[in-house]
């Protein structure tokens, strides 16, 4: 597809005797806003984890930008510009909010040594400029998510991949997360979004896929997607 | 860059101060308890830059110092060779360890990794035991050089280890305030996040298991000269492995200082110790220091002061 920033081609994932993504197929376009859900266990974190570098697929091949990263470690994919947030925050505990953001500019976002400024203008971005100075465990649970995106942030992505940042969030916190995302989409960077909270990916997404026990079973448009008897099937049974 | 060059001024002053002591002649027993104090700030600091800055817990001190002693030994019974070739001989061989300790890392984390140094000490100690040639079970008697550059056999070792300690405590304060020493701190608080982040985890790591390797190498090096009698038991002691690791915590992990105050406070400790009560008291001391700082102040002495600093 031209202009695909990311292609996922026929990925498969076995963890022993189970297979959590069966030929997965997808292709998400530059600047798109790109819905992947699916049930619990249905193998969005996994493909994720092979896009991010975290797992390495068994087949298939993943391209990126045009370079072929399917067996490449997570941190040189970061460098080529594929950021993830965790579904379970997971700051860097004895570093300050500042520092955290540090270590992605630092060794990724190719700022050596010289990072303060730019610190200073992502957490002002998304809210947390009053906090730097805190260390994780005196923020709460939003300015943690807040944490995961802005940390993703300085790595200086052009694929922004936000797994469940939303979830557990109140419906006011859940808006101030989906404004930040947008406005990151408006910057030009392409983002996927994993989400159980519907209302958000509906109204965020200009694309959906829906996985169900690691095979892909449908996409299109958030309306398609509504209207999809296989997608009400695979959410509510028979 | 002012701050390495003030570091290094430091660490000149130090080395100055410590020939200046050698040249002192004081009680010949100073030197003596001295060179074990400064080898276990070498021994201390370079367990710190696996162990504090990456967090990953190193229970095979003693197969890391012995090699350094063996080598040293190897070297000195097969071609009489000088003291700076042992110390740069046995790094390098305790380095190589550490780079094979490190790549465990990839399948051992936590508690399985330190398991696993501690089962390579019992390994590596047996292999010794078993080669005659070394000495094997009964140890080697091991003959000083004639005529060391100056003062003292003891005195010039004394001096030898002041600087080694200075070049480990230096090296390690380097790490820790480059790149190198934030992405370790990175990796020891999440691994995954960090490699998600950008950083090399593997490669950093491999970095820290080696270069700690070869500094406690190192110190281990001009062992066979300071006691001239080597044998497995006193090579492969315990007494490095407890202490490797109870020096930098009662100090303090996440800065250089803390390795060097737990070694200069516990090392005198004990060597007050095995000179007024008895050398049996040594890992006693250990023991109980150990216990009341992991209760009273996990993070050292270094968290003690932030948090008196802090009210």
């Amino acid at each position: 597809m031209a202009g695909a920033l990311l292609e996922i081609d026929g990925v498969v994932k076995r963890f022993g005797g189970f297979t959590a993504l069966n030929r997965v197929s997808l292709s998400v376009r530059a600047g798109e806003r790109f819905g992947l859900i699916g049930p619990n266990g249905s193998g969005k974190t996994t493909l994720i984890n092979c896009v991010a570098g975290s797992l390495r697929a068994d087949e298939g091949r993943i391209v990126f930008d045009g370079i072929d990263v399917t067996r490449l470690p997570a941190h040189r994919r970061t460098r080529l510009g594929i950021a993830r947030s965790f579904q379970i925050p997971r700051p860097f505990t004895s570093m300050s909010v500042r520092d955290n953001l540090g270590i992605p500019l630092e060794y990724a976002g190719h700022a050596r040594g010289h990072t303060a400024a730019e610190t200073a203008e992502i957490l002002e971005a998304i809210g947390l400029g009053a906090k730097a100075h805190l260390r994780p465990d005196g923020l709460t649970q939003i300015e943690m998510r807040k944490l995961e995106l802005a940390r993703a942030m300085a790595a200086r992505p052009k694929l922004l991949i936000s797994d469940e940042a939303m979830a557990g969030l109140s419906s006011a916190e859940v808006d101030d997360i989906l404004a930040i995302l947008l406005r990151l989409n408006g910057q030009g960077i392409t983002i996927i979004m994993i989400e159980h909270i519907m209302r958000a990916v509906m109204r965020f997404s200009e694309r959906i896929v829906v996985l169900d026990a690691g095979e892909r079973i449908a996409e299109g448009t958030p309306d398609e997607i509504v209207r999809n008897p296989a997608v009400e099937k695979a959410y509510l049974g028979e | 860059m002012r701050g390495i060059v003030g570091a290094l001024l430091v660490g000149g002053l130090v080395i100055a101060a410590g020939v200046g002591l050698a040249g002192a002649r004081v009680n010949p027993y100073v030197y003596f308890a001295g060179y074990v104090i400064l080898q276990y700030v070498v021994i201390a600091t370079a367990w710190n830059i696996l162990g504090g800055y990456a967090g990953y817990v190193n229970f095979g001190t003693p197969a890391f110092f012995a090699m350094g002693a063996y080598t040293a030994v190897l070297l000195i019974k097969s071609l009489r060779a000088p003291l700076p070739v042992l110390i740069v001989a046995g790094g390098l061989v305790a380095g190589l360890l550490g780079l094979g300790i490190g790549y465990l890392t990839l399948r051992l984390r936590g508690t399985f990794f330190s398991i696993a140094t501690l089962a390579l000490s019992v390994v590596l100690q047996t292999v010794i035991i078993n080669w005659e040639y070394v000495g094997g079970s009964r140890g080697l008697s091991v003959l000083r050089p004639a005529g060391p550059p100056f003062g003292s056999y003891v005195t010039f070792l004394f001096t030898v280890m002041v600087g080694l300690a200075v070049v480990a405590v230096l090296t390690a304060r380097f790490i820790e305030r480059s790149w190198i020493g934030r992405g370790l701190a990175a990796l020891r608080d999440n691994e995954e996040a960090a490699e998600c982040m950008g950083v090399p985890t593997l490669r950093l790591k491999l970095f820290a298991t080696t270069v700690s390797g070869f500094l406690l190498g190192v110190a281990g090096a001009p062992f066979p000269y300071y006691v001239t009698f080597v044998e497995p038991n006193s090579a492969f002691a315990l007494d490095y492995a407890v202490n490797a690791l109870a020096m930098p915590m009662i100090g303090g992990t996440t800065s250089w200082i803390g390795p060097v105050i737990g070694a200069v406070l516990l090392g005198t400790a004990q060597q007050l110790a095995t000179v007024t009560i008895s050398s049996e008291m040594n890992l006693f001391i250990v023991g109980v220091v150990l216990v009341a700082f992991v209760v009273l102040a996990p993070e050292g002495i270094l968290g003690l002061a932030r948090r008196l600093r802090g009210r």
